[in-house]
């Protein structure tokens, strides 16, 4: 094993490779509440050949490898499951922005809070969909686990977004995905040839290391601004979201519901954003949303609220922080979602069922749901917080999570960056050649089995 | 089980039925206005009930301290009748419920109530409030509840206000100094509307301004400036504080611009009428005061509710108009600074 070390720090510098016990301990852990298992070496390249070096020496040695961006995903999915190397993507952090084509290739550990200031300070008519997650989240993990962010609602998954890929496979070759293949412009991660994207996003690091991805940037108007629409009825919410999402107007919508605060009890609250690039736009944008629910507010069963302007500060942040502050609501600072892609008009069942679990299980609970490219579905979050100090928190909440997950595919969905067991369940429940050819395509790609072990193991 | 004292035979003999006829939001002749006005009397389904904005000022145009705004809100609430959405409805009565948490200072027998306001905390400073600045009292368990007037939820007020007066008494508390008009304006006008007996005098902070202006006299420059008065909803249930505005501009060199949105004839916030009524209501109610003020050249637009100020303060800005709160004005005049200032844009794009 000493080879490898003395290896890697051949490739990286010593600088940047540690087989200690803190770096260990640091990269065996995700903040959720999946159980930790150490790397038995952390390394950071910073370039595409130090990565191709990293993979060719895994391979000779037979080595698990996990790239990593922030970890954030909560569901322990760069956590090594069998040890071996955890590659930190973090000194990776070019970024190249096509202005006139509208996109932008950043490197594999370019943060999101990275891209979105180099844009604000050279770029302000640009931006891209900025996540709730902290900013440390890097643009290239968030791709890889379908996230979402701020636009979501009108551009579909942020992997659904990229305009290519740059990918160092599990066997070590460098190779490129999409237009920037066959040229020298990314504005296209497939079409018009076959989209080889989709062999990378979603695999949770499985199949390929990307080095570099393109991603598409989208119009910064001038003015940005927040509606809160208030519903007590569940039911009528997968209507409100369709008649809103008609309007094609708003740039993100997003429903919540908790029993805290006092004024979330009894409700639901959904936030709709508008942007333009004068007040006359926003102000139709309003009109517009106002007009959608015009049948809810005569019968009312909803309605707008007005917001305070020294509220719209934190609600207009990107990302947001209550997700931050949520996470502390037990105390302890833990919590974990289970968060399934789910067609909208399941939020009512979905609803129940979230309540029915915290009561079950005796834990608090919230729900934020973010509708998803112009309302084909929803990501629902079954959040519940716990202490890390108190393990039968921790437990309760991992076996509602549990529970959740199971409902939720029950239910039609799909679970959005599943944990091993849940990626364990969804392969259970998937037509068999379609799980046959998952298998198929990892085990060409990957002979070895070096990549990320443990995750989407189709056997 | 608290009535409200309303005296039928005084809307009975009334000939000017001003309740409906001055109303701003409203429109009657006078005798349809009486036909109105008598159906809600005797409990019936009206117009009234589904249309009022509940801007309160029926409450000042009634010459006889009948209460006619309190009983269309008993009314409504009888009938079922939602002013706003329900949901909205339930989001305000759930977010203003005592749970036992509050913030207290060093409280004395005279001492202030921020209500469940915190632009207080931030607006209750400097030589003003030197010798109270500590006794103060903050949270759900001191929050007046008038505005579910705007609800038609009379009955959480009944079952709430009593709770509340008594909290303020557990507090050693002789004379409340009230930073929020409406809690003045519930504790005078209707606490006594319902037979509630206060164990406390309460002081509308416009008194204790104008004597604390008095007091600090030769500090004082006059601002020389033309300030609009933005009159709220809960100065319609006390309009007897109403001079202090003047005795207070008059200290302070303020001359406040004659306009057709004043005194009697103010133009509310609207930001209620936007949940109850709708945004095309909501904001002609709003351009006309803005126009108002505008036309009338003035410099400044002086608040003395938070709840308008939030609703108002960005929009005024874009007049050219200067938003300030009343107790700002007085420390300008002072020498000291505007606490409560406009907010930043919030765009984040």
């Amino acid at each position: 094993m000493s080879d490898i070390y003395a290896t890697l720090q051949e490739i990286v510098g010593k600088d940047y490779v540690s087989n200690q016990a803190e770096e260990r301990y640091f990269y065996g852990r995700d903040p959720g509440l999946m159980p930790p298992h150490e790397p038995d070496y952390v390394v950071m390249p910073r370039t595409t050949e130090e990565v191709q070096e990293i993979i060719r020496l895994a391979n000779k040695e037979k080595v698990a490898v996990v790239p990593k961006g922030a970890g954030l995903s909560l569901t322990g999915l760069v956590i090594p499951q069998i040890g071996g190397i955890v590659m930190d993507m973090k000194r990776m952090e070019g970024i190249e922005v096509n202005e006139a084509g509208r996109y932008v290739i950043v490197e594999g550990g370019v943060t999101h809070a990275a891209l979105k200031s180099h844009l604000q300070k050279n770029y302000p008519h640009l931006r891209h969909s900025i996540p709730d997650s902290p900013p440390i989240a890097t643009i290239v993990a968030n791709a890889v686990i379908h996230g979402q962010g701020r636009l979501t609602q009108q551009r579909g998954f942020n992997s659904d977004m990229v305009s290519g890929l740059e990918v160092v496979l599990p066997t070590g070759e460098v190779c490129r995905i999409g237009s920037c293949a066959v040229s020298s412009y990314w504005f296209s991660k497939g079409p018009p040839m076959p989209d080889l994207s989709g062999l990378f996003l979603g695999w949770f690091g499985t199949t390929g290391v990307i080095t570099r991805l393109g991603m598409k940037l989208y119009p910064c108007k001038k003015m940005r601004d927040v509606m809160l629409y208030i519903t007590d009825r569940a039911e009528l919410i997968p209507d409100i979201i369709r008649k809103l999402s008609h309007t094609e107007m708003m740039e993100d919508i997003v429903v919540s519901c908790a029993p805290l605060p006092l004024r979330f009890k009894g409700v639901f609250n959904m936030l709709v954003y508008i942007t333009g690039d004068s007040e006359e736009e926003l102000e139709f944008k309003r009109k517009m949303a106002w007009d959608a629910l015009r049948e809810y507010f005569e019968s009312r069963d909803g309605g707008f609220m007005g917001v305070s302007p020294y509220m719209k500060p934190s609600l207009l942040a990107m990302p947001s922080k209550d997700t931050t502050r949520f996470a502390d609501v037990s105390k302890g600072g833990g919590f974990e979602y289970s968060g399934p892609i789910a067609p909208i008009e399941k939020y009512p069942q979905y609803v129940k069922k979230l309540e029915e679990l915290a009561s079950k299980y005796n834990l608090f609970y919230s729900s934020a749901a973010r509708v998803i490219d112009g309302g084909h579905s929803m990501m629902f979050s079954f959040s519940y917080t716990f202490n890390r100090a108190d393990p039968d928190t921790m437990n309760r909440a991992k076996t509602a999570l549990d529970e959740a997950a199971e409902f939720a595919l029950d239910e039609g969905g799909v679970i959005w960056k599943p944990n091993l067991n849940e990626q364990r369940m969804v392969m259970e429940r998937m037509d068999p050649n379609t799980l046959k050819l998952l298998g198929k395509i990892k085990q060409l790609l990957d002979p070895n089995g070096i990549m990320n072990p443990g995750n989407w193991e189709a056997k | 089980m608290l009535e409200l004292k309303f005296d039928k035979t005084k809307c009975a003999d009334c000939k000017a039925v001003s309740c409906l006829v001055k109303c701003q939001y409203m429109h009657f002749d006078r005798d349809t206005a009486r036909t109105e006005w008598q159906k809600v009397v005797n409990g019936e389904d009206s117009q009234v009930l589904h249309d009022c904005a509940t801007c309160y000022s029926c409450e000042e145009y009634c010459p006889f301290g009948n209460h006619p705004f309190y009983l269309i809100v008993e009314r409504q609430e009888e009938k079922g009748i939602l002013p706003a959405p329900r949901p909205i409805t339930t989001m305000w009565i759930n977010q203003c419920q005592p749970i036992g948490r509050f913030t207290v200072g060093k409280v004395e027998e005279k001492a202030m109530s921020f209500c469940f306001l915190p632009q207080f905390g931030i607006l209750a400073g400097g030589k003003l409030f030197e010798d109270i600045a500590w006794s103060s009292i903050f949270g759900q368990e001191f929050f007046c509840n008038a505005v579910y007037l705007h609800f038609a939820r009379m009955s959480v007020i009944r079952d709430r206000l009593p709770k509340v007066i008594e909290n303020i008494a557990k507090q050693g508390i002789k004379e409340l100094v009230c930073l929020h008009d409406e809690c003045y304006g519930t504790f005078t006008s209707l606490a006594p509307a319902y037979g509630i007996e206060l164990p406390f005098k309460p002081v509308h902070y416009y008194e204790h301004l104008y004597d604390k202006l008095k007091e600090l006299k030769d500090e004082i420059q006059p601002l020389n400036v033309k300030v609009a008065y933005f009159r709220n909803c809960s100065a319609r249930l006390i309009p007897e504080t109403d001079h202090f505005v003047d005795d207070i501009f008059g200290l302070i060199g303020v001359d406040r611009v004659q306009r057709e949105y004043d005194h009697e004839n103010a133009l509310c916030c609207a930001e209620l009428i936007r949940v109850s009524k709708g945004p095309e209501m909501a904001d002609d109610v709003q351009k006309r005061n803005l126009d108002d003020m505008l036309k009338a050249g003035a410099e400044y637009c002086v608040f003395n509710c938070p709840g308008c100020w939030d609703s108002m303060v960005e929009k005024v800005v874009k007049t050219g108009i200067k938003p300030i709160h009343m107790i700002d004005l007085c420390k300008l005049a002072i020498g000291e600074e505007q606490a409560l200032t406009p907010p930043e844009p919030a765009l984040e794009v």
